[in-house]
């Protein structure tokens, strides 16, 4: 995997309409996605996040900024001189056309000889398993089957980057599972660098290499899975992804002072006495010995049993919610009851502190 | 099977043609009745005064493409008046369906791809010269076209030309003339073709390297081809049999097989030819039908 630049984005700037009224669909985005990566734009929708990949396919052209491939300036390019391809949410399959056909059409469009094509979209059937469907018209097809052709044709002329739009919203949730590895797989056996857009924070964390979180318009992070889940930059990236806790707190020397008056350890950094906002995910917290010393003490408002762990609402004396998720023990009941006073723990290294 | 299941099902059966029936007899009495009689007719020879002898003959059916020399008792010799006429009628229609697809085509994709609020008003505006005859319409462009016509009438006055172009009772009137009848024959099915395309394929063909025109020749319009040859057999097929817009815009030289037809049962009182004729002018229109059944047919067997 080599560590050079495929996409990069350069202070993008997309604006839908004209004049006051215009709407910034992408707000100075500058990203690079690395050869061969596994990078995923996550974000609500209307984040920007398919705007991006528009930009990335051609079609959209940036209001202002720049889309590179290679190095090369693609900006105004149109999507049929792109050596990109992609596979569309709708799948936007050719109803006319066989699965081999459906398969073939980018290597026809391109010109290749006729025995490269029946060459390449055999491999491509190989590929994702779909031989025995190669003469039939995709409308006859399952929509997992329809996923497969999908891919196989976005492949088929083996591109530079692939470009992949929420392309596993439409299937259930098995079929998602199963599609994610096969995707993953896809992925390594090609060697392309994927793209691939999604507003499901699970699907990105088991997939990518890299994750770009997105907002309103503007990455907000990126990172590996771990970085974007472990050390969230702001607020929004830390409750886009999996579920925390926030906290007041103030900076007093190496430590935390949260509203209540006990300290955490926390990150080097920042000055004395500022006013920050700290995140702890729920699995980090844990229920200790009140004598302990840095035990905090709280009081259980309610229990929610999840199967593998139960979720434990909890208030701090100042108000503050807090959930901690716990491991269900084998008993089954995990000896607490609403009402109780318990005393928590972060685990260490677990406190962040968020930018804004 | 159960014999009330039977019952029931033998029942359901009898209705739906018990529905069918008022419409089954008016066919019968107003189309097979009719065409069964033209059919016996053109095998029998002409009366003298129009009419028919009841005597079998094939008269009829050959005088389709042979004529009686003059001069000759006994010999028969191609009739190339007729070959004209027919020729005329074919070429007229398929330049009028040619023509209406190339104007109705985009007509059609620039109706389709407004918002559903504007789109309902352009079919309406489409449709608008179903309001009115087909005759007052035709007399409509004979009045702009004639020799002392508007459209003559403004040249001359603007001093374009000098002397009146004619225009009327040529090929190119009839031509103009069917183009404006059928045009909203040919949108109306085109229009409900494009309505039903998924203008997403257009965005994966480009972005698998397909150029503006093989967008167009690949995917367009091998996905709207059921509404092609709706279209073009709607404006075919009446076309070819057109009366009124030969008969007004083309005069009496420049005749299409309906206007032929009527020659036969009027002045010519050739009732067996004309009776083979409209047979003929049957078939044809049947065939190009079934050509079209068997199109779509093949379309829709694939999925």
């Amino acid at each position: 995997m080599g560590q050079a630049v495929a996409v990069e984005a350069r202070n993008a700037v997309k604006e839908f309409g004209a004049g006051p009224s215009a709407v910034r669909a992408l707000n100075d985005v500058s990203v690079s996605i690395l050869e061969g990566e596994f990078f995923t734009l996550l974000g609500p929708s209307g984040c920007g996040k398919t705007t991006l990949l528009r930009l990335i396919a051609g079609f959209e052209m940036p209001s202002s900024g720049t889309i590179l491939l290679n190095g090369q300036d693609i900006s105004y390019l149109p999507p049929n001189k792109r050596p990109v391809n992609t596979v569309f949410q709708s799948y936007a399959l050719f109803p006319h056309l066989t699965v081999a056909e459906n398969i073939g059409f980018g290597l026809q469009m391109q010109g290749r000889p006729k025995s490269e094509v029946t060459a390449t979209v055999k491999r491509m059937l190989e590929l994702v398993k779909l031989e025995p469907l190669a003469n039939r018209k995709s409308s006859q097809l399952s929509g997992g089957q329809q996923q497969r052709v999908a891919l196989a044709r976005a492949l088929a002329p083996s591109p530079k980057v692939l470009l992949l739009d929420e392309p596993l919203s439409a299937l259930d949730l098995k079929l998602r599972k199963e599609m994610q590895i096969e995707l993953k797989r896809l992925q390594l056996e090609t060697g392309i660098t994927f793209i691939f857009v999604t507003h499901d924070q699970e699907e990105a964390l088991t997939m990518s290499d890299r994750i770009g979180v997105m907002s309103a318009g503007k990455l907000q992070q990126v990172g590996s899975p771990r970085d974007i889940y472990n050390k969230p930059v702001n607020r929004f990236v830390a409750s886009f992804i999996g579920e925390t806790n926030f906290l007041p707190a103030s900076r007093k020397g190496s430590s935390l002072v949260l509203a209540g008056g006990h300290s955490v350890d926390a990150p080097a950094g920042g000055t004395d006495g500022q006013h920050v906002t700290i995140t702890v995910r729920p699995e980090q917290v844990r229920l200790v010995d009140s004598a302990e010393s840095g035990a905090i003490p709280a009081k259980v408002t309610s229990l929610v049993y999840f199967g593998t762990d139960t979720h434990c609402y909890m208030a701090l004396a100042d108000g503050t919610e807090i959930i901690a998720r716990l491991q269900s023990p084998a008993t089954g009941e995990a000896g607490l009851a609403q009402g109780q006073n318990v005393a928590l723990r972060f685990a260490p290294g677990s406190v962040q502190v968020l930018g804004d | 099977m159960s014999p009330a299941e039977e019952t029931q099902i033998a029942q359901s059966a009898r209705n739906g043609w018990l529905l069918a029936t008022p419409s089954l007899i008016i066919l019968a009495l107003a189309a097979v009745g009719p065409l069964l009689i033209v059919l016996v007719y053109s095998f029998l020879a002409p009366g003298e005064y129009g009419n028919v002898e009841w005597m079998f003959s094939i008269d009829g059916w050959r005088g389709i493409l042979w004529t009686k020399d003059i001069f000759d008792e006994g010999k028969f010799i191609l009739a190339d008046a007729h070959l004209t006429i027919f020729w005329r009628s074919v070429k007229l229609s398929l330049m009028t369906t040619a023509f209406t697809f190339a104007v109705g085509f985009p007509t059609a994709w620039f109706i389709a791809t407004r918002s559903p609020r504007s789109r309902t008003m352009w079919l309406f505006l489409i449709t608008i010269p179903f309001w009115t005859n087909l005759l007052i319409r035709t007399f409509a462009i004979n009045e702009v076209i004639r020799n002392e016509g508007l459209l003559n009438t403004i040249l001359l006055k603007i001093g374009v030309i000098t002397q009146p172009i004619n225009m009327i009772y040529t090929d190119g009137a009839v031509f103009v003339g069917m183009t404006y009848v059928y045009l909203p024959l040919m949108v109306l099915p085109l229009f409900a073709a494009i309505d039903r395309f998924d203008m997403r394929l257009l965005e994966a063909a480009y972005d698998l390297y397909a150029g503006r025109w093989q967008v167009l020749r690949r995917v367009i319009l091998p996905i709207v081809r059921p509404g092609i040859v709706a279209g073009s057999i709607l404006v075919f097929v009446p076309a070819l049999g057109a009366y009124v817009t030969p008969r007004i815009l083309g005069g009496g030289k420049n005749m299409m097989i309906g206007n032929f037809i009527e020659l036969q049962f009027g002045q010519g009182r050739d009732w067996p030819l004309g009776a083979s004729l409209s047979i003929l002018l049957l078939i044809v229109v049947t065939a190009a039908l079934l050509l079209y059944v068997r199109i779509t047919g093949r379309e829709s067997a694939h999925g």
